[in-house]
């Protein structure tokens, strides 16, 4: 048994050499390809397609592996079908063709979703609206407290629970949706841009601990942005898409190690891997423009 | 300390207060100078000083005839909240109970309350008749604000409800009914009003006399003898009821919603 590095778990593996060799062997490794090869899909998407009743073809032809424990994002251009990827695998919609495979229970508590806009409900305090999930599910609030006051304290709100939303910032109501998610510890999070609307100073801060929370959880993470720095600074893998329809048109695997190093968005090996998802990014604009 | 030179300010409240108050002053006093001065006959216009005379000598008809005016508002109002509210929510969980119920309530809205009211004397008793006037006229604010609030729930709040598989009782209980609530309460503060405008409609084509009359046949009856100070005394009290109904519902509209709809919060944040 070792731990795999790019996903923080134990996980059990013949290695191709000893153990004694296995923090230089890992280097030499490209640990992205280590967790494709070692880990299960938890969400399978093949030729996948959505067309919806206006007859807008959102996706078509959609091969998609997420793998248990990675960090996996979805760069693309507006209107390429991120969201519909997502809004598939929550179940929220169906496809049309193909199929989509889900290695997950079925239940309430088996994927969190956190969406562009905190979606917070504005008449309740920050403890009730983390709390709605463990409420739905008939826990009462005394036996939700100290899950709740647990998640609060992780996302740094631990002083906030009693605030309502409008009387919080913008970067603290997307924490409070984020432990909203993170309240009935879901084996997969989805999140749909969730620091788009934010300052760059706040969305920095933010992806630092939400790669904290991806260490500690060991949750899976889909996460969609349009920006090729904050996807290269948080995935395992990037899948760049192009739009008309959506699809997905190259997969970059991001092996620097995690957690990132404090120097890493200044690093040569940053640098190289934004301007490798740039192009990436260019080709699926010219696919469009074509 | 205050430091020197300080300038005064006056508290927030009374400057909030201050200006109707003073043109409402001033308004009543041109009033009475003008009846004063033009030595104007009560009959035709009675000066602010004699309604007021008149609301304390003629207080032992007036105000009885305020409390059944009230009583019936009130009751009224009651009933269309339960009836709104209730049918608006059968309305958001069946769209089938929507669309064969709909219509009728459009009716009975575009419907004038005075045409119906002679209807309803024929078929009930007066009382009966005045509160199913009151609460017709009340009701459709409430039902269409209600409905509306409830259909506009956030759809991402509703897609995350729909992810933990709320059943659709924990839907309508968590969200759509706090999401609804400053509707329901924009719609009460005007059906408030309408209630007492129905309750007055229905009282005077009921003419009803005797204990159970209100407000509105007093008015009717004192037209008759031509003593107008008590018509415009009534007239008072009818505006000061109405006042007080839309004030009471503004407090509770501030109290449920202070601290999270905009509507009522500061702009503090």
């Amino acid at each position: 048994m070792v731990l795999d590095s790019s996903c923080g778990r134990a996980i059990d593996i013949a290695l191709p050499w000893p153990a004694w060799a296995w923090p230089a062997a890992l280097d030499a490794y490209d640990a992205a390809m280590m967790v494709e090869l070692v880990t299960k899909p938890l969400v399978s998407l093949r030729d996948a397609g959505k067309i919806y009743k206006n007859g807008t073809v959102a996706l078509a032809g959609l091969d998609l592996d997420v793998r248990e424990g990675e960090f996996l994002t979805l760069l693309g251009p507006s209107g390429c079908g991120k969201s519909t990827i997502l809004r598939l695998i929550a179940g929220l919609d169906s496809v049309s063709s193909g199929t989509l495979t889900r290695g997950l229970a079925r239940d309430r508590a088996s994927i969190g979703f956190v969406f562009q806009d905190p979606t917070l409900m504005p008449w309740a305090s920050v403890f009730d609206n983390v709390f709605l999930g463990l409420r739905l599910q008939g826990i009462s609030r005394r036996d939700a407290a100290p899950v709740v006051n647990e998640v609060l304290a992780l996302v740094g709100l631990g002083a906030e629970a009693t605030a309502f939303p409008r009387e919080l910032s913008g970067g603290m109501c997307m924490r409070v949706s984020i432990a909203r998610a993170l309240v009935l510890h879901p084996p997969l999070l989805l999140m749909d841009e969730p620091f788009a609307a934010l300052d760059e100073i706040t969305r920095f801060k933010l992806n630092d601990d939400l790669l904290t929370l991806h260490g500690e959880l060991a949750t899976t993470i889909v996460f969609v942005t349009h920006s090729v720095y904050e996807s290269v600074y948080l995935s395992h893998r990037i899948a760049v898409m192009a739009a008309r329809p959506g699809r997905i048109i190259e997969e970059i695997a991001i092996s620097a190690p995690s957690p990132r190093a404090k120097n890493f968005r200044t690093s040569t090996a940053y640098a190289n891997f934004c301007a490798q998802a740039s192009l990436a990014l260019q080709g699926a604009m010219d696919e469009v423009l074509k | 300390m205050k430091p020197f030179g300080a300038i005064w300010r006056p508290p927030r409240w009374a400057v909030r207060t201050a200006p109707p108050v003073l043109v409402f002053m001033a308004m009543l006093a041109a009033w009475e100078a003008y009846v004063q001065l033009r030595h104007v006959p009560a009959y035709i216009l009675p000066s602010p000083s004699l309604v007021l005379e008149t609301l304390v000598t003629d207080s032992g008809t007036l105000f009885p005839a305020l409390l059944v005016t009230l009583k019936t508002t009130l009751g009224a109002l009651a009933a269309a909240v339960l009836g709104g509210v209730g049918l608006a929510v059968l309305f958001a969980q069946w769209k089938w109970v929507e669309r064969s119920f709909l219509p009728f309530a459009i009716v009975l809205q575009v419907t004038p309350i005075i045409a119906i009211a002679p209807l309803l004397l024929i078929y009930l008793e007066a009382p009966s008749a005045v509160l199913v006037c009151a609460f017709l006229v009340a009701f459709f604010p409430i039902l269409s604000n209600t409905a509306l609030g409830l259909a506009s729930a956030d759809r991402n709040l509703i897609d995350l409800f729909k992810l933990y598989r709320a059943t659709r009782w924990q839907t309508l209980i968590y969200l759509r009914l706090p999401a609804a609530l400053p509707y329901f309460l924009g719609g009460l503060r005007i059906g408030g009003g309408l209630a007492l405008i129905g309750a007055i409609a229905a009282e005077l084509a009921a003419g009803n006399a005797g204990k159970g009359a209100g407000l509105a046949f007093r008015i009717a009856e004192a037209g008759y003898r031509l003593n107008i100070p008590r018509m415009f005394a009534a007239l008072t009290l009818i505006s000061v009821a109405g006042i007080a109904i839309f004030a009471a519902l503004s407090v509770l509209s501030a109290a449920l919603l202070g601290r999270w709809h905009e509507s009522a919060a500061g702009p503090e944040r």
